[in-house]
């Protein structure tokens, strides 16, 4: 189910059943079980499901300029995220790996200059461009000039390994 | 020889085959693939009976023959820059031409190395590292050789980039001089010469004492546009990009020596004047456009002028002996300034539109690439008319904080443009710089991101993004003729005259550049900054016309 047919259900949810509301999709804060270094060979994000550490992610890829090269997820000198294709995988081993270890054509290694819990914070929130969370998870409106739609209101869409940009 | 053909950058030709009557059986005399996507924003350069094209990244270099039949290569040269260059590179990976010298060809690759070849050969004579990728700069502008020196400049406004211009020698490819576009004098090459004409550029060390601490290390002023030269006073004009970031909050005071022009001596690069466009630059007005020399009737005697039309808006006239600021006239729809005080020199700054951490501005025209870009202007002094081929964009543009990160961007705004007043986003426009004024002008749906070629029988010629190349009559600016190349034109036509003795028009068509991001790079519209904001005026662009770097050569009958 795409993003936004999952938030009008919820809302007709809510509006009909709002006593039962309650149990719509809730956000799950595993804070006792963020187990950073082992999360690689998992091919798991500690942040899949957790809205904070997304929302974190969505801070930090301004902070550490990728959205000066990716804008915000329509790219620019780097490739858009925001779109189905994906050159190097949209696994979250893949997209850590990309950060940390860099791609040869332009994609700088970030190895020793992000720490590992918040490259995995980056990885939730670029699996959230394209809508790859629950809808209680993807962030929303941003506090900057609107420059597109908000991710909890995307479609989600189903990634494509291509090495065409 | 060059791609502005002359020193005085006039992009003029004396050649006349081609007439306002002819021009309509112009066809297609051959073609060549270059093989590369990409933004293709090179002039084509013939030297005895050659064809030199230069491609963007990986920045192959081609020879061809054109004393035969279908211009066969005679040689091709693959520099193979690092791939890692095209994550630096702030506006598509572009080079804009090679140039030709005492037998030589010089390149620049996007990695920072200016190679010299062996014209007939294609061999390598000599090859000089520049600078760094690691540091963000790259290396997109066509060089100059005056005499016996090669000027190169560097690129990366965007990445905090420190701007220089440099001088090899062109036999050996050792560096004679630098000069830093900011900090101390002695690293700007200022000295006991340097005279500016307003007294905002007279101080000591202005390149540090007009930014915050240290920010002058990171502040831009590079100088990837066009360098001019004047033989008689020994000086080479060129303009330095917009300071870094864009975010004007993190650096008060005026920049220098950032979105401005400077006078070097040609030999020794000592500054002899400068003159800044956009001090404390707001909305990224680099300051990069070619200044293109010539000697006017102005209010009763010949000035030795420089004319550029700037990003700012303004054309400007410009005394290039010393500096000063003879007019400077709107060319586009201009918000972001009320005119230009020719007292001081300064742009009067619109202050309801003066940027702030977390506010929009609204309606800010010209947007960031400014009225005309990097696209060269021609000069005819037979119509005396000033050809310029210009943006019509505005823009939303709200500052955010930015974090120098080595190799990283450095900017500090959302920015989303639009089509400005009149919904057009182009227009060819003829401009008349003694009287002032706008001529006659043709709308064009995009951006005119390609460069202009002008001849002395009157035929002015240009291309369009979605791939119409086109000639003009350069006095009335009746259209002529068009033909349909395979991608949109962001490259410079040039006109030269074959083997055969017959008059010929070459241009390289291959869509790209910051104006074309969003085809060469496969860009999201759903994003409205995406490259830098531009691909929110370009949502259409796709549909319009698709990437391939080709080489059309046209010739009458």
């Amino acid at each position: 189910m795409t993003g936004f047919w999952r938030t009008t259900t919820c809302l007709a949810l809510m509006s009909e059943l709002s006593l039962f509301a309650a149990g719509c999709q809730r956000e799950v804060r595993p804070f006792q079980e963020l187990a950073v270094a082992s999360a690689r060979t998992q091919n798991q994000s500690p942040f899949q499901k957790n809205a904070y550490g997304t929302a974190e992610g969505k801070r930090l890829f301004d902070q550490y300029n990728c959205s000066g090269c990716h804008a915000h997820g329509g790219g620019g000198m780097g490739p858009a995220l925001m779109d189905d294709k994906w050159i190097y995988g949209s696994e979250p081993a893949n997209i850590f790996e990309s950060i940390v270890e860099g791609r040869p054509n332009g994609m700088p290694a970030w190895r020793n200059k992000i720490p590992d819990q918040q490259v995995w914070e980056l990885v939730a929130y670029v699996q959230s461009m394209i809508g790859q969370e629950s809808i209680d998870v993807l962030p929303s409106r941003s506090d900057h000039m609107r420059y597109s739609t908000p991710e909890n209101a995307r479609r989600a869409q189903t990634p494509v390994q291509t090495h065409t940009p | 020889m060059r791609p502005a053909r002359d020193y005085a950058s006039t992009r003029f030709s004396p050649l006349d085959q081609i007439t306002p009557q002819n021009v309509r059986q112009l066809a297609v005399k051959s073609t060549f693939s270059t093989g590369v996507l990409h933004g293709h924003e090179a002039a084509p350069i013939v030297v005895h009976n050659t064809m030199y094209i230069v491609t963007p990244w990986p920045n192959y270099v081609y020879a061809l023959d054109l004393s035969k039949d279908g211009a066969p290569v005679k040689w091709k040269y693959e520099p193979k820059p690092l791939s890692a260059a095209q994550g630096v590179a702030c506006c598509d990976v572009v080079n804009r031409g090679v140039v030709y010298a005492d037998g030589a060809i010089f390149l620049n690759t996007l990695d920072n190395r200016t190679i010299a070849l062996d014209a007939t050969s294609g061999k390598e004579k000599w090859v000089t590292k520049l600078g760094d990728v690691n540091k963000g700069e790259t290396i997109t502008m066509a060089p100059l050789v005056v005499k016996d020196k090669v000027l190169v400049g560097n690129s990366g406004g965007e990445l905090g980039v420190r701007g220089w211009l440099t001088a090899l020698d062109s036999r050996t490819g050792t560096i004679a001089w630098r000069a830093y576009s900011t900090g101390p004098d002695k690293d700007v090459l200022i000295g006991p010469r340097f005279k500016p004409f307003y007294a905002s550029d007279r101080g000591g060390d202005l390149g540090i004492h007009t930014w915050p601490a240290d920010a002058w290390r990171n502040g831009g002023g590079t100088v990837w546009g066009w360098i001019s030269y004047d033989p008689q006073l020994n000086l080479v004009y060129y303009g330095t990009s917009n300071p870094g970031p864009w975010n004007h909050e993190q650096r008060p005071g005026d920049n220098k020596w950032t979105a401005g022009v400077f006078a070097r001596d040609a030999d020794t690069g000592e500054a002899v004047w400068f003159y800044q466009m956009s001090p404390h630059d707001l909305w990224d007005y680099d300051g990069v456009n070619e200044p293109v020399l010539a000697d006017l009737a102005i209010g009763g005697r010949t000035r030795k002028v420089m004319m550029r039309a700037d990003r700012n808006g303004y054309v400007y006239v410009i005394d290039r002996t010393n500096g000063e600021v003879l007019s400077a006239d709107p060319f586009v729809p201009i918000t972001s300034t009320k005119g230009i005080d020719l007292k001081s020199g300064r742009p009067i700054e619109n202050e309801e539109l003066e940027p702030a951490l977390g506010k929009v501005m609204r309606n800010v025209c010209p947007a960031s690439p400014g009225g005309k870009d990097w696209q060269p202007t021609a000069y005819s002094t037979h119509t005396g008319l000033y050809y310029i081929p210009s943006n019509n964009l505005c823009m939303d543009y709200e500052g955010v904080e930015a974090n120098y990160i080595a190799g990283t961007p450095f900017v500090g705004a959302n920015v989303r443009m639009y089509a400005g007043p009149g919904g057009n986003r182009g227009e060819f426009i003829a401009w008349d710089p003694v009287a002032r004024k706008k001529v006659w002008s043709i709308k064009e749906n995009f951006p005119v991101w390609s460069g202009v070629a002008v001849t002395v029988s009157d035929v002015a010629f240009y291309g369009t993004m979605d791939g119409w190349f086109k000639a003009v009559n350069a006095k009335t600016g009746e259209e002529l003729w068009k033909s349909k190349v395979g991608s949109g034109i962001v490259g410079q036509p040039v006109t030269y005259k074959g083997p055969d003795g017959k008059q010929y028009v070459a241009i390289l068509a291959g869509v790209g550049g910051w104006s074309g991001a969003i085809v060469a790079g496969g860009l999201d519209p759903r994003d409205a900054t995406a490259a830098l904001g531009f691909v929110n005026a370009m949502p259409d662009l796709p549909q319009a016309t698709t990437s391939g770097g080709m080489l059309y050569i046209f010739g009458l009958p």
